[in-house]
């Protein structure tokens, strides 16, 4: 993918990841603070390169807390206080000068619940390509055109563009939204319990797209749903009270965990 | 298990019934007072005063003469009034409300501006007038001109603007201003293309509020000074003037010389109603054309 998106500020180097073994995010000690409640303990955790990375654990232990730390929408919260280290790309992101504009636009996000702009399909997907400067209708155009058949939307959407997104199903909608994060052609997408407001259909449906999308971004998912993380992932990180408890191939983690909490979460005997 | 005793409900029931019928009546009632105090009022107005509405009413010049009087330079001067209070109080209450609720993030300091907020929307307009008179008349010098009633007046609805933008502002959801901060927007740009669209028919309704309000109060311009004198006509910000308001005001004050003029006070009356009426069906479409949008 090249990149449209030009930037004069840009700090982070050019993207050149060559190996499959190299990590995309690299976190150290990686501490966290929502006033006096510790969110995030000393997360050592590095998240492979074209891979699909899952999150689960127990509600409250710190999934979202950490997804939203590597894109920075965590300081959005008043009160947050973060130490340690985030290195994307070789790069510090917790630096003060880095700015995170620019990070979220390599690093793309998918909320929770389906969370399309009240504007058209079209003028979702051109959202982001258009605050980063780029006014040419016919890149915005294609560029519509493209995410919308990565995210297998395009067939079901095309002869309505310009409709409002909310006419849209919930499964549609949330493809929309992954389409329009990858409009800003990003590098990695994190994934926040993508398919929890979804029916099985529409849940399916994205489970296909993500490991469709693996081929060409990295991928961080958290889940509740062990099938999911089971099918889709390649490695799982098992998260209890803001601590990684165990960080292993997705199989080895599902056959045999090294850590009897582990084998108790995803057993379901606790969570 | 029996905690039901069913004769006990039924000896009840007619109980609870009347009361329902009461509450229902009470309501009603209610309703009916307001609305028929306010159809009579329309009515004396409009009765008293349709009957000297014509075109040389309201495209003549101010007279001594009562069948010559006309009130084009009040409506020319509440016009110009609202060329200054619409843009003043949008920019500046828009501004302020996007400030705080946006950009303030010590609660302390956000609770302190809203009870200030609150309170100056309490404020009795005449000490407003006062302010006005003060500042903008004496201090800055400008004289009675449209400018320094303006300015007055849009300190006076200011709050009205800042309350209703601050409440739409809040009511755009989180997340929706998330999905912005997640593509990589800045905080302006976010405000600008996410939240404040969102909130704008929010922001309109409470603009809307601010200008009736603007256009009907008088007791400021009473203090101000503004003259309801043969002057001519304001043909822009800086001139003299006067305001419908204000001609209601000294014809009815001085029916008590000539008896016609408490018609001509009625006319002025039904056509600021008018103007009144034309401002909220304005901004109520507008309104509904920027909800309709999506
Ligand atoms: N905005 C916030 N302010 C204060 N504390 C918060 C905030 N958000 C989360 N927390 C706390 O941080 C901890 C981790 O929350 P987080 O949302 O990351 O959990 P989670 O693993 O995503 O849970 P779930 O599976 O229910 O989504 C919880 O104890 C939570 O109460
Ligand atoms: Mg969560």
């Amino acid at each position: 993918m090249s990149t449209v998106v030009q930037n004069n500020t840009q700090k982070l180097s050019v993207v050149n990841f060559n190996t499959q073994q190299q990590a995309v995010y690299q976190t150290e000690k990686l501490n966290l603070w929502y006033g006096q409640v510790h969110a995030l303990k000393n997360i050592d955790l590095s998240i492979g390169y074209k891979e699909v990375t899952a999150i689960i654990g127990p509600s409250g232990c710190g999934k979202s807390t950490f997804l939203k730390t590597l894109n920075r929408m965590v300081e959005l919260v008043p009160g947050v206080r973060i130490s340690g280290e985030i290195t994307y790309n070789k790069t510090d992101i917790l630096h003060e000068s880095f700015s995170v504009e620019e990070l979220r636009t390599r690093v793309g996000m998918v909320f929770q619940k389906p969370n399309p702009f009240p504007k058209s399909i079209y003028g979702n997907i051109a959202y982001g390509p258009k605050i980063h400067g780029i006014r040419n209708k016919e890149i915005l155009n294609s560029i519509v055109e493209n995410s919308l058949r990565q995210a297998y939307l395009w067939d079901e959407v095309k002869d309505r563009l310009h409709q409002s997104a909310h006419e849209l199903s919930g499964g549609q909608q949330q493809r929309l939204c992954i389409a329009r994060c990858l409009a800003i052609e990003p590098d990695v997408i994190l994934m926040d319990e993508p398919t929890s407001a979804l029916d099985p259909n529409s849940t399916r449906q994205i489970e296909e797209l993500i490991k469709e999308l693996k081929k060409d971004y990295s991928i961080v998912i958290v889940t509740h749903n062990m099938q999911q993380a089971a099918r889709i992932s390649d490695k799982t990180a098992f998260f209890l009270n803001g601590e990684i408890i165990e960080y292993d191939q997705t199989n080895r983690i599902f056959t045999q965990p090294t850590d009897q909490r582990t084998e108790d979460y995803i057993n379901g005997r606790f969570g | 298990m029996n905690y039901i005793d069913q004769t006990v409900v039924m000896k009840k029931t007619n109980t609870r019934r009347l009361k329902n019928k009461l509450a229902k009546g009470m309501f009603f009632l209610s309703t009916l007072f307001g609305v028929v105090v306010l159809f009579i009022l329309i009515v004396r107005i409009i009765s008293q005063g349709i009957g000297w509405i014509d075109l040389d009413f309201l495209t003549g010049k101010l007279s001594t003469q009562v069948d010559r009087a006309g009130i084009m330079g009040a409506i020319l001067g509440t016009l110009w009034l609202m060329v200054v209070v619409a843009p003043v109080t949008m920019i500046i209450g828009v501004s302020t409300a996007i400030y705080v609720e946006l950009y303030v993030k010590n609660s302390k300091v956000k609770s302190i501006i809203q009870t200030n907020i609150a309170n100056l929307a309490g404020v009795p307009s005449i000490v407003y007038g006062i302010l006005g008179l003060t500042l903008f008349v004496r201090l800055l010098d400008f004289g009675n001109i449209v400018l320094a009633g303006g300015l007055t007046m849009s300190l006076l609805v200011l709050p009205i603007v800042v309350v209703a933008s601050q409440e739409a502002i809040r009511a755009v959801p989180d997340h929706l201003s998330e999905a912005s901060y997640g593509l990589g927007a800045t905080k302006w740009q976010t405000i600008r293309r996410i939240i404040l669209p969102a909130a704008l028919p929010g922001i309109l309704t409470g603009a809307i509020l601010a200008l009736s309000r603007a256009i009907g109060e008088t007791a400021p311009l009473v203090v101000l000074g503004i003259p309801a004198l043969l002057i001519p006509f304001p043909g822009g910000i800086f001139d003299t003037f006067t305001v419908l308001p204000m001609q209601i005001y000294y014809w009815t004050l001085d029916s008590s010389l000539v008896a016609e003029y408490a018609n001509l006070a009625a006319a002025t009356i039904v056509t600021l109603l008018v103007c009144l009426f034309v401002l909220n069906a304005t901004a109520i479409l507008i309104r509904n054309k920027f909800q309709k949008k999506y």
